[in-house]
């Protein structure tokens, strides 16, 4: 018995009765072989009692450098909104937080209309008219758009911006090279997509076509743009336009739906979902009319009861793997129905305006860094591109290493500055990404232009770059 | 009518907090206040100018917005998200919740999905600032603490499963099958070989074969033999040079461990394919048997089934894989390693032959930290009692329906004892009692119990597929036993009563046909 079991000597003698077996190893013998049967107990560390495990786990907690711990810039596709309680309130009530997937739909009304109510904001925010009940996270989102375009056109090429993550590109990259398309990446002039490129790349063999807005530098790119030569280039409207896009910036940025985008998908983690080392967040994935039918993952419906009361279902679970099996859109059976939850509850706590005046917010004090940080010796903006929440610099300390120590010298200040985009783009190794939040003040700021001002400095001399 | 024995009925009428027999409504007449409370969503409240946020004040030098982004790229008009104060917010999905049925409530014997406790230390530990605040691109060396978890949390999955390299990226069981048979893809073609279709067995869960698709592959079905196991005639039949994998739950869906098991490895690994095992059923056998034993090259763990992630009513969840050595160099980059004085690592580049990402950063931190304090909690010891209990509670839970007499209407589709789940055929019932499984599950909602996973495996004709988990006390499974026995004599006396059920849940039957033919999927503004 352990502190999560109940079974008593007194229970157990009488359950070996009421089977009729004489001890709980007779189950096992009598199923499993005996040459697969393990012989040993496991080797692992004996069971501790609920304090020692929580000392343990803060003790390693206590090994991290988390956002509380330092002033980050730090961004990249996670970023580090405030999570107001409400949500922690909420999502730790067990009625959202213990129970599975709504099979039962009489008794799963809140999770339904949760999805619904989830699906309702993700449309509106999109401008796009369906969206499902959420998918894992951001990059495997991207990728689920690929399979979508695949069973959709059948067409074996797709065309990806090198705005797009990075991490999408390899999880897009991963997933085609199962189902079968190939990938060509389109350049960044200027710090967005190379429209000329980009046009040149799309052909009508192209079953897709992808970017990220802001794209992966912080730049706001020409979506409709995007979008309009895609479809001029691949000859029809059967190349699927996927944008992934970050939720944040769409308070004031021109929505998908306008853009001719056909499928928005993104990362969730902004929506009301804390860090975490990267997970669990949520992916979103809306779309137009005509690829409803090809979405992945649960959708939520509205229907009548017995009694023609209002209520809501899982719905068109014809497209799902339980009923459809190797003809269904995707995999997916568990996704993120609870940071899906807490996407919904963000959104509705910062209300109509509130993404309004969280955006405008935003685009000011991203301007501000931007400018105050050029105005420093040996940095300056690596493109001239609108930008909302982030933004990418040049450092000139003499390439990747150098930008890897001012990186170590800002953290041993207290600051963290960003994200060295050496890691990802060979040709951008003395850039750095730069992202804000609501959380990263004025002041914030400032103390970041002087310890990135002094750190570069230090790094100019140790190293011998004149200015 | 009925040959069940009511005797023992009301001999202890509300065990454990659940409603005695006679306290269970059988008609709808006069809703309940929640069924009168019409459903409302969030967008149909509030009024314009509410808010629940306050933004901070703009503390920069004001710039020209139009000029920082041109109105070409603008939204012209605010999207249209709910306009509400705090409180209205907070009572709106209170409200919300408490028309969900939940774990912490209430006996939650759903098949295959391993609805054991959750402990809220977990929750705890997992909201501290280092682990819920820390950034997924924060430099290795500022992240020690998190990657050491991680470290330990493979070497434990490494030990459970007998398979020693793990990668915990995958977000769930079904994202751990993509991988693994991208895998196996990788495996055959680094040595040079292109096969094109992969075993499943007619048992198998619904992911197994849409995973197949989306990894490029033939889905080829095995069928099951009289015992419940895989059909080795069959197996051999099918099994090429062509097939690349065969996947297998291992006990089945079926609740029976394969006693062939060894057999089949054989006839898989003879003809250069691997083996793929679904770890959907490991709360069965953890330190009673290990995958990596019976053969299987590559396994995943649903974290949120064996290691009582919660499920938070559809995700999240976490599915880790872990491999034999001839698979590892195929395993998803970054990898973590553990330097020499040491420290922790994460490396871009740590498997050569890398399929490559799956997902974006490291995986489901959030889950692992749940995870690894569960597995702390539990020791060796703990884990092992885990499965022992299961083990038990269900066939506790059989044998206590069989002594009601239940058997009779919903026999054992498959032997005589089970693993940590059984599956029962309503087939008997549907003919003799007129109610069918679903009827049955709908009216277990009314005796105020989650029903059994139903209508799967679709092998068994009205099937319902029972997991008590080791959670569970012996009293609370009596009480589902009598309340199942308690639905069936109803249904010999009048079985309108199952076939209109549920009469006490939130709402009640829903028309799901409806659902899907006019899809209604957001709320008209």
């Amino acid at each position: 018995m352990s502190q999560y079991t109940a079974v008593t000597d007194a229970d157990l003698a009488e359950m070996l009765s009421a089977i009729g077996v004489s001890s709980v190893q007779e189950l096992f013998d009598r199923q499993i072989p005996a040459d697969v049967r393990l012989s040993r107990p496991l080797d692992l560390p004996a069971g501790l009692p609920e304090q020692e495990v929580y000392a343990h786990l803060r003790e390693l907690a206590a090994n991290n450098v988390s956002a509380e711990d330092e002033i980050t810039f730090l961004g990249a596709g996670m970023y580090d909104h405030y999570v107001p309680a409400v949500i922690d309130m909420l999502l730790g009530r067990s009625e959202f937080l213990t129970p599975y997937t709504p099979y039962q739909p009489e008794v799963s009304q809140g999770n339904l209309q949760a999805m619904f109510e989830y699906q309702t904001a993700i449309s509106e925010l999109t401008g796009l008219p369906v969206s499902n009940a959420s998918v894992y996270e951001g990059p495997s989102a991207v990728a689920s758009a690929g399979y979508l375009a695949r069973l959709a056109n059948g067409k074996p090429k797709f065309v990806v911006s090198r705005g797009l993550h990075p991490h999408s590109r390899e999880t897009l990259q991963t997933y085609a090279h199962g189902f079968g398309a190939e990938i060509v990446e389109v350049p960044l002039k200027d710090g967005v997509t190379d429209p000329d490129a980009w046009a040149a790349a799309i052909d009508g063999e192209t079953g897709a076509v992808f970017f990220q807005q802001p794209n992966f530098l912080g730049a706001v790119e020409d979506a409709a743009a995007l979008a309009s030569a895609a479809k001029d280039a691949a000859g029809g409207d059967s190349v699927v336009v996927v944008g992934q896009y970050d939720p944040i910036p769409l308070g004031i940025l021109k929505p998908p739906g306008e853009c001719g985008v056909d499928v928005c998908v993104g990362e969730g983690q902004t929506l009301g979902n804390r860090l975490d080392f990267g997970g669990p967040s949520f992916g979103f994935f809306a779309a137009t009319e005509a690829y409803l039918r090809r979405m992945p993952g649960r959708i939520a419906g509205e229907t009548v009861d017995a009694d023609g009361r209002r209520g809501f279902v899982l719905t068109l679970q014809t497209r799902e793997q339980h009923i459809r099996r190797e003809k269904a859109t995707s995999n997916i059976c568990t996704a993120q129905a609870l940071n899906a939850l807490a996407g919904v509850v963000y959104l509705t706590w910062l209300g109509k305006q509130g993404l309004v005046d969280l955006g405008e917010l935003l685009l000011q004090r991203t301007h501000y860094a931007r400018e105050q940080l050029a105005g420093v010796a040996g940095v300056s903006a690596l493109h001239d591109q609108p930008v909302v929440r982030e933004f990418a610099v040049t450092l000139d300390v003499g390439g990747v290493d150098g930008v890897a120590s001012v990186i170590r010298r800002c953290q041993d200040a207290g600051v963290n500055p960003g994200y060295a985009l050496g890691r990802d783009y060979d040709e951008l190794g003395t850039g750095l990404l730069v992202a804000l939040t609501e959380q990263r003040s004025k002041a914030d700021i400032d103390q970041l232009v002087a310890v990135l001002g002094a750190a570069v400095a230090a790094e100019r001399s140790a190293a011998g770059v004149t200015a | 009518m009925t040959t069940f024995n009511d005797n023992r009925l009301h001999a202890d009428p509300g065990i454990d907090g659940h409603h005695p027999h006679h306290d269970v409504p059988i008609s709808s007449e006069g809703a309940t206040p929640m069924q009168r409370d019409r459903a409302t969503t969030i967008f149909e409240k509030g009024a314009a100018g509410r808010r629940a946020f306050v933004a901070p004040k703009l503390d920069v030098p004001e710039a020209d917005g139009g000029e920082l982004l041109p109105a070409a790229l603008r939204r012209a008009a605010p999207a249209r998200l709910p306009e509400v104060s705090e409180p209205e917010l907070v009572r709106h999905y209170v409200k919300l919740s408490r028309r969900n049925f939940d774990l912490d409530t209430g006996f939650y014997p759903l098949g295959s999905c391993t609805m054991k406790h959750n402990p809220r230390l977990h929750e705890r530990v997992a909201a501290m600032a280092g682990h819920s605040r820390l950034h997924p691109l924060q430099s290795p060396e500022r992240s020690q603490g998190a990657l050491e978890l991680m470290y330990n949390l493979e070497r434990a999955l490494g030990e459970v499963s007998g398979l020693p390299h793990v990668s915990l990226q995958p977000s769930a069981g079904s994202h751990g099958e993509l991988a693994g048979v991208l895998l196996t893809r990788a495996f055959h073609e680094d040595r040079g070989q292109t096969r094109t279709k992969v075993l499943t067995p007619d048992t198998a869960h619904g992911t197994n074969p849409a995973t197949v698709t989306m990894a490029g592959f033939e889905v080829v079905k095995v069928g099951t033999n009289p015992d419940g196991g895989v059909d080795l005639d069959d197996l051999r039949a099918k099994a090429d040079e062509d097939v690349a994998c065969l996947m297998l739950t291992n006990p089945n869906t079926l609740g029976v461990f394969d006693p062939n098991i060894t057999e089949i490895a054989k006839i898989v690994h003879d003809v250069g394919a691997t083996l793929y095992y679904d770890g959907a059923n490991l709360n069965a056998i953890m330190g009673k048997a290990r995958p990596g034993d019976m053969g299987f090259d590559i396994v995943h763990f649903n974290l949120h089934k064996s290691f009582t992630q919660p499920h938070g009513g559809g995700g999240p969840g976490s599915g880790p894989i872990a491999v034999s050595d001839r698979m590892k160099p195929y395993l998803m980059n970054p990898r973590i390693v553990r330097r020499d004085d040491g420290s922790f690592d994460l490396d871009d580049h740590g498997y050569e032959k890398s399929i490559g990402r799956l997902r974006g950063f490291q995986g489901n931190y959030g889950c692992f930290v749940r995870s690894y304090a569960y597995i702390c909690s539990l020791g060796a010891e703990g884990l092992t009692d885990a499965s022992e209990t299961a083990v038990l509670n269900a066939n506790y839970l059989l044998a206590k329906l069989r002594e009601h007499g239940v058997a009779d209407r919903l026999p054992l589709a498959f032997g005589e004892l089970c693993m940590h789940e059984f599956v029962l055929s309503g087939a008997p019932m549907k003919k003799d009692l007129g109610i069918k499984t679903l009827d049955l599950a709908k009216r277990l909602l009314d005796h105020g119990y989650h029903p059994p996973t139903v209508y799967f495996p679709l092998l068994v004709d009205e099937a319902l597929l029972v997991e008590p988990t080791e959670t569970e006390t012996r009293e609370t499974l009596d009480g589902f036993a009598e309340a199942i026995a308690k639905i069936l004599t109803e249904a010999g006396e009048d079985p309108q009563i199952a076939q209109n059920a549920p009469y006490t849940t939130p709402v009640r039957r829903l028309d799901e046909a409806a659902a899907a033919k006019k899809p209604v999927l957001r709320q008209p503004l």
